[in-house]
């Protein structure tokens, strides 16, 4: 059946920011889902409140709708747009919640209103509900985990006696999952029942039998209107049950279970998605098996595209989303062509030829307090992909593509670190799943502990167990090799088996220059395969391709000009999609001028590798190795290294430096050089804090002894603010740069070193931060992208910070001065490209804190809120293009004013109940909103909403406030209570408040504090955990009594309830409130706003030539 | 495991390097196929229909849950040896019983791993099937070996696969009064499985005259999977004339395509066959798209069956006959494996089918010829 003509417009529901769980998949797919309907001749209408996607560029939709996305906000968007059908399925777990909760109100999916399309209501009900969902499948044969729920001890022995120990007890109604745990004795299951029962306030418990170990599984499967099903891809879980499948490493194919096997959990996927109802797409099947008996038990369904689904996507060349979108209109599968083959129908299985592993990257370093255990909850954070001809192969290739220090399964010098653990004790950390076992695993076997004694401890399956023990056999024939006796044999073998030049360096004890060189004569080279869907079986020109030591290499090069795009990496808390979207950006500009583009990248998730994005996609760590490789093969005019982030840059110097693209290597270094920067800012008078370079403790105090202290102290080289903290006294110091040394999380980005050293500046107390990008092209003329206000004041990591654009409390003047600056520092660096500068503004003082020569995090919203493609422009201008070429283009255009955006960083606290949210000069944030509106408070409004911290417009307001914050909480008070908000305080604010006749209505105690009745006093964490406060100011009081504050911050975070730890913040909010237009928002698309062109140019945004 | 140096030489020449598994040999011969199913390898080399055969798997882990006694697909194994990128040094799953490496040294079949297995099936999507040989001789010997082999076509395989002896399986409902005759070409045993569902068979050697099998009186006949060209099995043609109107018929694979010769249709090399377990079926009739497992190098002619048959099944990928139903007659065939064993049950439902057939066929009453 063709596809459907009876609908004209389709409304896409984004995910919204990255958030654990929720990442640049969604972007992905999204864009996909976008380009699809678009070809198709639909209206696209897309609502995402995220700006770093690709997928809210405005050209890949009719309507671009930079919104927060709640269902108030999406049925106003209805009301303007009148889609014809709504698509819910492509935009993760937000984009069916909202979903679902405009179903519920009789929005969509009732007659009349739009049709929705992928999956109906009923369907993503019985696939949601877990009860609802037990049922359907046990109703259709299939095996469920035996469970049941008690309201006492003797209901719960019934229940027990019935399932079977171990088991599971989960109290109902627990927040945070407490009281959980796995009973494997009838006296556990005593003790944790009746605990469990106790914990619960409605004495009701969750006992299911327990699959801890088992076997793990998923299946992705398609289905079409026409009832055709396929599976696209299975992936067997290394970790076991017990580990999110997100926290887990993956492979695919699956390695273990027998063809019978195989096709009884096969025909399971296909009973599961046509009993759920899912009428069209992609879905995913999970399942559990015991290793013992082989019993398949369903775990859960997805039925929407999913994490899994872009990783089975990216393993196996399928495009789900692509080919979801289509299926969504009407098309069947046996309709639509294979992308790949172009000659076959999309109706059938990918086969693989080739082994994919996926193992996921956390950040636990930056959450202090957090226990880095894995469990049940996903907490990573990105992903790595690599693609290998066998597992040892794709895993080694993995480990390395994490940039964790690590470069394949041990044989590094970081595996010193478990040097001085036994066996025995090695063992048990491996039983613990963390993010560090798999290489405890590894040095288990190297240390030739047995493969069942592994198996014990971890469950880990047998076979990858002696699949990774073949590295460390293969490491000790290595030991015994110099670089002179290897034979050719003896490389292939060891290249085979995914070891890294670097791994055989360390190995040996010599440079990894020499290693290459030795192998290269040895005459063995990488040779690159391709993902054809296909295992070869038809002819593919797919452009997707990874590199192996085979016979036969597949990539042919071409004589068209090139340049190789360097991506940015698994996404990290400081490096996500923003990069991601330079990256994709910088592809298609250079396939429109003509180039053909060579994109290198390891993350699954993206855009980037798309195949679709660039000419050719390798699929490659981005190690030196693997980039020389792709180099040598491909023969680029250029390398880009600018926008991927850190990962790119730091591989600028390790790369031949004719081939660098844009700024040169030299100046990326000057930015970076702190004593080369000072003499910059010194030659340029530009004042800078007061501050120096320190590699000890000793250099450190020397510093402060002529500072004093409050201090910012931070590593070099590395982003996203990683173990940057503000300083108080000398004990604090010394203790700050203890961390920075050695082997502690920062030791494994690099370490201290005189050629690392740590910045000790001062710190700039109640200063505004401000940031700026702009481009400078080769003939000196400058190009003011925009400058952003930070809502918080400096100390508060930029990246965690509200910033607005444009400025909305600067003088015009200072806004002058730093665009003098900014363009006297680009002309110094010599920079042809884009630059990001961060300033520091104490009254009339701009201070400059920091210059990097490359994209920043910003790029992508000052993009969505002017309309001029930097990234776009900076691509062009790198490879030589002048900014009036790309005026007359037509590919720069002026920047468009009238509104202002406000960008506000998402938070991951909900997911760390552990974890003090107080904002800091560590970045912590997983992603971004963009509120965008008529003026600065309507905006905060919007992002506010859009990040899930919306302000009150009823209820009570709780304010506890640092002493220097008193006087602006003052103005925050009484702004509040003009609104009709309540008013509760701690005694010191509530004392500083009726000192100014602002009485609040209600005090409360300290969290510890006991009443005069000797009863405690109702404390604010009481308060907030029975809902009483709709909105929390808490502003930490410096180094110290953070204890108190931290508390309430986290009861904010636990019950969602909407908090600030600034009180420029609490002014922002209250601006909002009282700009707040009412209950309906007003919403505008992107194209609406970037087509004002009657406005005044701002001077802020105009251009100046140096 | 010990490593024992060895190598595969193409009759085009090509040489790959590896290492020897399984039974030890110097030389192997045969024609080099390959086969792109991810999982099912032992169901695939016990399957007859690879006799005179070299299996290329393109899935590079082989071997790694190791083998079991129920998913043997024969009485043995036929293919003459097997070529992987990574054989498993160690196995693990519930199901296994012993290793793949023993399997096949206990069977007498050798094999070579670490292999550009890719490289390899480049070749052979190009070529087709080849004539090739590997072991541990020299790369000189092993050329001359692969340049004598003369691959399979011309060979009549059938006959070297088929069973000396009937021989029959219980139904599986002991009430069942239904009866099949099965022709053994080299059947794979879940297809006596799916069979036994329906009633008691009775399978006979591929050269039982048609008069011997209507003797049996059975409710329907089965034409089962075997190797190599139809066109070499001239005797099976025969015996299906004989049959044909006189009781329901199905066939697989090549029994498909002996009942096509059998109504006068051709039968065709394809440039290189279809051997996985993921090509895209559509069935004409309803429309629906079914996946399916595949091992052939001929296919019947479309063009050739008009007013003879109606083709049923067409394979979305080439638009190769994929089934037929033979026109005024309870007769029909398909060319892939609803039997599976590797691959996807979509296909399950045509044995029910025939079923069905075998019901209409009885109550039709006797006397269509014979009966």
């Amino acid at each position: 059946m063709p596809k459907r003509t009876d609908i004209h417009s389709i409304l896409i529901i984004g995910s919204g920011p990255i958030v654990i769980g929720q990442a640049c998949e969604f972007d992905y797919s999204g864009t996909q889902a976008c380009r699809v309907l678009r070809e198709e001749g639909y209206r696209v209408i897309l609502a995402n409140s995220n700006p770093a996607t690709i997928m809210t560029d405005p050209d890949f939709a009719d309507a671009t709708y930079v919104e927060p996305l709640t269902w108030e906000v999406v049925s106003a968007i209805i009301d303007r747009e009148q889609p014809d059908a709504v698509l819910p399925t492509l935009g993760g777990q937000t984009g069916l919640n909202i979903a679902m909760e405009l179903f519920e109100r009789n929005l969509i999916g009732v007659p009349g209103k739009p049709e929705m399309i992928g999956a109906n209501a009923e369907a993503i009900a019985t696939a949601e509900d877990r009860e609802i969902f037990k049922q359907a499948m046990l109703g259709i044969g299939l095996d469920c985990l035996r469970s049941g729920t008690a309201h006492t001890m003797e209901e719960a022995r019934v229940v027990v006696d019935e399932i079977g120990l171990p088991a599971v007890i989960r109290p109902a109604y627990i927040l945070g999952g407490r009281g959980t745990g796995i009973a494997f004795t009838a006296e556990e299951f005593e003790k944790i029942a009746s605990n469990g029962l106790t914990a619960s306030p409605i004495s009701e418990i969750l006992i299911e039998e327990s699959v801890y170990g088992w076997k793990e599984y998923e299946l992705e499967v398609m289905r079409d209107h026409a009832d055709n099903c396929v599976i696209i891809c299975g992936i067997e879980n290394v970790d076991p049950m017990g580990v999110h499948t997100g926290d887990s490493i993956t492979v695919a194919p699956i390695q273990t279970l027998t063809d019978v096997e195989y096709q009884e959990m096969r025909n399971s996927a296909l009973a599961c998605i046509r009993r759920v109802g899912v009428e069209t797409g992609g879905s995913n099947v999970q399942f559990a098996v015991e290793p013992s008996t082989g019993r398949q038990v369903v775990i859960e369904m997805n039925p929407r595209v999913s994490r899994s689904s872009a990783l089975a996507s990216k393993a196996t060349g399928f495009p789900i989303a692509k080919i979801a979108a289509r299926l969504a209109v009407g098309y069947t599968l046996d309709e639509i062509p294979n992308d790949i083959t172009k000659a076959t129908p999309a109706s059938f299985e990918p086969v693989i030829d080739y082994v994919v592993t996926k193992i996921p990257r956390w950040a636990f370093e930056k959450l202090p307090g957090t226990s880095g255990v894995l469990g049940t909850q996903m907490q990573s954070v990105g992903e790595v992909m690599a693609i290998g001809r066998t597992f040892p192969e794709s895993l080694q290739k993995a480990l390395r593509s994490l940039e964790q220090g690590r470069l394949g399964l041990g044989c590094d010098p970081a595996e010193q670190q478990l040097a001085g653990l036994s066996d025995d004790e090695l063992l048990a950390q491996a039983a613990i799943p963390t993010a560090d076992r798999i290489q405890q695993v590894g040095t288990l076997l190297h240390r030739g502990v047995s493969i069942d004694a592994v198996y014990e401890a971890t469950s880990i399956d047998p076979w990858f167990l002696d699949q990774m023990s073949m590295i460390s056999e293969e490491r000790a024939v290595l030991l015994a090799a110099t670089l002179d006796t290897m034979t050719t044999r003896g490389w292939r073998r060891a290249k085979r088996l995914g070891f890294s030049d670097a791994q055989l360096a360390h190995l040996w004890s010599v440079a990894e220059d020499d290693v290459r060189a030795a192998r290269e004569s040895a005459g063995v080279l990488p040779t690159y395969k391709t993902v054809d869907t296909c295992s070869a079986e038809f002819a593919a020109e797919t452009p997707y391709h990874y590199s192996t030591y085979e016979d036969e290499s597949e990539v042919r090069p071409s004589d068209a000009r090139k340049v190789v795009i360097l991506g940015s990496g698994p996404n990290r808390i400081g490096q996500g999609i923003e990069f991601d979207y330079c990256c994709v950006h910088a592809s298609f500009a250079l396939r429109d001028a003509g180039f053909e583009t060579i994109m290198v990248n390891c993350n699954p998730e993206t855009v980037s590798t798309d195949y679709d994005t660039s000419s050719r996609l390798y699929f490659e760590p981005l190690t030196k190795e693997d980039v020389l490789n792709v180099i040598a093969v491909e023969r680029p005019e250029a390398v880009i290294v600018s926008l991927g982030g850190q990962t790119p840059l730091k591989l600028a110097g390790l790369i031949p430096p004719e081939l660098v693209a844009g700024t040169s290597p030299d100046s990326i270094d000057a930015a970076e050089d702190r004593e080369r920067w000072n003499t910059i800012c010194d030659e340029l008078r530009i004042p800078q804090p007061p501050g120096g370079t320190a590699i000890d403790i000793e250099q450190a105090l020397a510093i402060t002894d002529d500072i004093g202290f409050p201090v910012l102290v931070r590593p070099s080289y590395v982003l996203g603010g990683r173990a940057m903290q503000i300083v108080h006294d000398r004990n604090h110091l010394a203790r700050a740069m203890e961390e920075l040394a050695g082997f502690g999380s920062l030791g494994k980005e690099g370490g201290l070193s005189a050629e690392r050293p740590v910045l000790i500046d001062r710190f700039l107390a109640d200063a505004t931060e401000v940031d700026v990008d702009a481009i400078r092209d080769h003939t000196g003329e400058v190009l003011i992208g925009g400058v952003m206000e930070h809502v918080e004041e400096a100390g508060v990591h930029s990246g965690d910070s509200a910033c607005a654009l444009p400025p909305p409390t600067l003088p015009s003047w200072v806004v002058e001065v730093i665009e003098s600056y900014t363009i006297a520092i680009a002309k110094y660096l010599d920079v042809r490209g884009l630059i990001n500068v961060q300033y520091a503004v104490v009254g009339t003082t701009v201070y400059v804190i920091e210059a990097n020569p490359r994209a920043s995090r910003t790029v992508p919203f000052v993009a969505k809120a002017t309309g001029v493609s930097l990234a776009k422009v900076a691509t062009r201008v790198m490879l030589g293009a002048t900014l009036a070429e790309l005026r007359t283009e037509g590919v720069l255009r002026e920047p468009v004013g009238g509104h202002v955006a406000v960008k506000e960083a998402v938070m991951p606290f909900n997911r760390f109940p552990e974890v003090d949210p107080a904002l800091g000069p560590e970045m912590r944030s997983t992603g971004e909103v963009m509120g965008i509106a008529a003026t600065f408070g309507r905006a905060f409004y919007k992002a506010e909403l859009a990040a899930g911290n919306p302000l009150p417009t009823t209820g009570t307001v709780f304010l506890s406030l640092a002493d220097p914050d008193k006087p602006a909480g003052l103005v925050v008070a009484r702004r509040c209570r003009a609104l009709g908000l309540g008013i509760a305080a701690t005694e010191g604010t509530a004392a500083y408040l009726a000192a100014f006749d602002s009485p609040v209505d209600q005090v409360v105690a300290k969290v510890q504090e006991i009443g005069d009745d000797g009863e405690p006093g109702v404390t604010a964490v009481d308060l907030i955990a029975d809902g009483k406060i709709s909105f929390v100011v808490n502003t930490p009081r410096g180094a110290l009594g953070r204890s108190d504050g931290e508390q309430i911050r986290k009861a904010a975070s636990l019950h969602r309830v909407s908090c600030v730890t600034t009180v420029h913040a609490a002014l922002a909010a209250v601006q909002g409130l009282s700009e707040h237009e009412g209950e309906v928002l007003t919403v505008r698309t992107l194209q609406e706003y970037h087509s004002v062109m009657d406005t005044v140019v701002d001077a802020q945004t105009g251009s100046a030539a140096s | 495991m010990t490593l024992r140096d060895g190598a595969l030489v193409l009759a085009d020449g090509s040489v790959f390097e590896g290492e020897l598994i399984g039974a030890e040999a110097a030389i192997t011969t045969g024609e080099v196929v390959f086969n792109t199913v991810l999982s099912g390898y032992q169901e695939v080399i016990t399957d007859p229909s690879y006799a005179g055969q070299i299996i290329t798997f393109t899935t590079p882990h082989i071997g790694n849950y190791g083998v079991n006694a129920a998913d043997f697909e024969s009485r043995g194994i036929f293919c003459r040896g097997i070529v992987v990128r990574e054989m498993a040094r160690r196995h693990s799953n519930q199901r296994a019983e012993g290793s793949l490496d023993a399997m096949l040294q206990q069977h007498g079949v050798p094999g070579v791993a670490g292999i550009d297995t890719r490289r390899l099936t480049r070749i052979l999507r190009e070529t087709g099937a080849m004539p090739g040989a590997f072991g541990s001789a020299s790369v000189a010997d092993l050329r001359a070996a692969a340049d004598a082999e003369p691959g399979t076509d011309g060979v009549d395989l059938v006959r070297q696969v088929t069973i000396d002896q009937g021989y029959t399986v219980a139904a599986l409902d002991p009430d069942s009064r239904t009866r099949i005759v099965a022709i053994d070409y080299g059947m794979k045993r879940n297809i006596a499985v799916n069979l036994s569902r329906y009633g008691t068979v009775e399978v006979v050697p591929a050269t039982t005259s048609a008069a011997d099998i209507l003797a049996r009186r059975a409710d329907g006949i089965f034409l089962s999977n075997g190797p190599g060209d139809p066109a070499m099995a001239s005797y099976g043609v025969e015996t299906i004339q004989g049959l044909l109107g006189n009781v329901a018929i199905f066939g697989i694979c090549l029994g498909h395509q002996l009942l096509g010769r059998a109504i006068g249709a051709g039968t065709v090399k394809l440039p290189f066959g279809h051997h996985g377990g993921n090509h895209p079926v559509r069935n004409i009739s309803s429309g629906k798209v079914e996946i399916t497992s595949q091992n052939h190098n001929f296919a019947v002619d479309p063009d050739s069956m008009s007013g003879k048959a109606t083709m049923t099944h067409v394979n979305l990928n080439d638009g190769v006959c994929e089934g037929l139903r033979v026109d005024g007659e309870l007769a029909f065939s398909v060319q892939h494996h609803p039997e599976a064993n590797p691959g996807p049950h979509d296909s399950h439902y045509l044995f029910e089918e025939f079923a069905q057939m075998m019901k209409h066929s009885s109550t039709a009453g006797a006397p269509r010829g014979s009966r």
